[in-house]
């Protein structure tokens, strides 16, 4: 578990298991939606769980349930590690 | 099948197997005596899943998934459809036979479980595992909306899912059916199990009838049908390489793991197969077995060959793709369809590998040696027999004729 959580560290993190899903590296950014990137309720369960090991924050279904962008869940991700 | 159903047709084949992608492959290759079975088991060493998939779609599937949504890409290929199928998606089911399901997700899971706790547990796990995921995934992969499950009978379970995809067509459920088997368990669980079941050879051949058999060889693989009614298919101009003519199904009611000794359950499920298909025994020019090269198989199907077939038995040619690929499990009743239907379109009966010594009880023409022409005479008809038994006491035969 990393001791500082920052936003850089974890958007590194949410890029570095977007990519294991499948989706395409280039079309990453804050603003670029989970669907537009192919990214369903199973990959998110996958994402929640990686956020958890890795932050020791985890994220439950209605905490997913507001996340739409990618920086949605960085900043979600970065507040609850605080 | 018999009068007052509507005649069902394979349009499709496709598989891998260890003797590679390919439903041809299978087939030529088996025909010229190769073999698939190395260090005492048969892999698909040369099947890498981004060949066919995408990478998000090899994260969604087991192996035995992966396997079958390839099998299943050059059968829908081979029948001609692109990515619209020719009828209404709700007019198409899935059906696909297992053994086990994904055993390597549901082993690496486990282990993840007991090193590093609940936590660690994918929520991909049951999704991947479950017995229907190979059903559900093809489905999903070439958008069929009609009836959709899998099919769990062991190693009967891709002969019972064409038996079931046929029915649904022949009563009207369904136009068109994406049928055949997955198995993907060469795993250490399955392979400490069927170990200690004594059932894999010791000696790391696949012999089927031969005396010296001595238990089977585990294999992995997918084989894949496109089976249509023959209106429909017909109508649209499709390439048709045989009708499946004849389905029976039976149990023993006898062991959880051995035969029935007499062969009896086989023997009423290849009767139900003939009778289903309104043929005699000596009709049949060709019997793909099951022959798994165990001691108590080979007997016991050499012996319901005998009690169905009666004294046309001893005139059919009867091989076993065993002999080649090893036991596929639950992909072994769909592999050996297709090898079927494609040994009595080419004229060829593929032989039974390694076959040399006789056993006392087992006298049939069990094809040692070499494949040899399948002869054919003017207006025969060209009808074979697949057999599948599993675990269980399940019986599956079908019979097909080539077009």
């Amino acid at each position: 578990m990393s001791t500082t959580v920052t936003p850089e560290r974890v958007e590194q993190v949410v890029y570095g298991a977007l990519e294991s899903f499948g989706a395409d590296p280039s079309e990453f950014s804050r603003t670029v939606t989970f669907e537009e990137l192919d990214v369903d309720s199973l990959d998110l369960a996958e994402l929640s769980q990686i956020a958890e090991e890795e932050f020791g924050v985890p994220l439950k279904g209605a905490d997913v349930k507001g996340i739409r962008t990618v920086g949605d869940a960085i900043d979600l991700i970065v507040i609850r590690a605080q | 099948m018999s009068t007052g159903r509507r005649e069902v047709v394979v349009t499709g084949v496709g598989a891998v197997t260890p003797l590679g992608a390919g439903a041809r492959t299978l087939h030529e290759r088996w025909s010229s005596g190769a073999s698939g079975i190395a260090g005492g088991e048969a892999p698909c060493a040369d099947f890498d899943p981004l060949d066919w998939l995408t990478r998000k779609e090899v994260r969604r599937a087991d192996r035995f998934s992966q396997l079958a949504l390839a099998a299943a890409a050059e059968a829908v290929a081979d029948a001609g459809w692109d990515d619209e199928p020719p009828y209404p998606r709700e007019r198409i089911g899935c059906i696909i036979g297992t053994g086990i399901g994904g055993l390597n997700t549901l082993e690496s899971n486990h282990e993840e479980l007991l090193e590093r706790g609940p936590t660690a547990v994918s929520p991909l796990a049951v999704p991947l595992m479950m017995g229907n995921a190979g059903a559900g995934t093809l489905a999903m992969r070439h958008g069929l909306l009609g009836p959709c499950f899998g099919v769990v009978s062991a190693c009967a379970a891709g002969a019972n899912a064409i038996g079931a995809a046929a029915r649904m067509i022949a009563v009207g459920d369904a136009d068109a059916v994406l049928t055949g088997g997955s198995e993907a368990a060469l795993t250490p669980l399955a392979r400490a199990s069927f170990t200690a079941l004594d059932a894999i050879s010791k000696t790391g051949e696949s012999r089927p009838f031969d005396a010296r058999r001595d238990g089977f060889i585990m294999g992995e693989g997918a084989g894949a049908l496109v089976l249509e009614d023959a209106a429909h298919a017909r109508a649209r101009g499709a390439q048709i390489l045989a009708s499946v003519r004849g389905y029976g199904a039976t149990c023993d009611a006898h062991h959880l793991t051995a035969p029935d000794p007499d062969g009896a359950g086989a023997a009423r499920a290849i009767r139900a197969a003939l009778a289903d298909a309104a043929i005699a025994p000596s009709d049949l020019v060709y019997v793909n077995a099951h022959g798994t090269s165990t001691p108590l198989n080979d007997r016991s199907e050499t012996l319901a060959l005998k009690a169905a077939l009666g004294e046309a038995a001893y005139a059919v040619p009867v091989s076993s793709t065993k002999s080649a690929i090893g036991h596929l499990l639950g992909a072994a009743g769909a592999v050996e369809a297709i090898a079927t239907v494609l040994a009595l379109r080419d004229r060829v009966v593929p032989p039974t590998l390694g076959w040399e010594k006789p056993d006392e009880g087992l006298d049939l023409d069990y094809v040692p040696g070499a494949a040899r022409p399948l002869e054919i005479g003017e207006g025969e008809r060209i009808l074979g027999l697949s057999n599948s038994f599993g675990f269980g006491g399940h019986n599956a035969a079908l019979v097909l004729e080539a077009a």
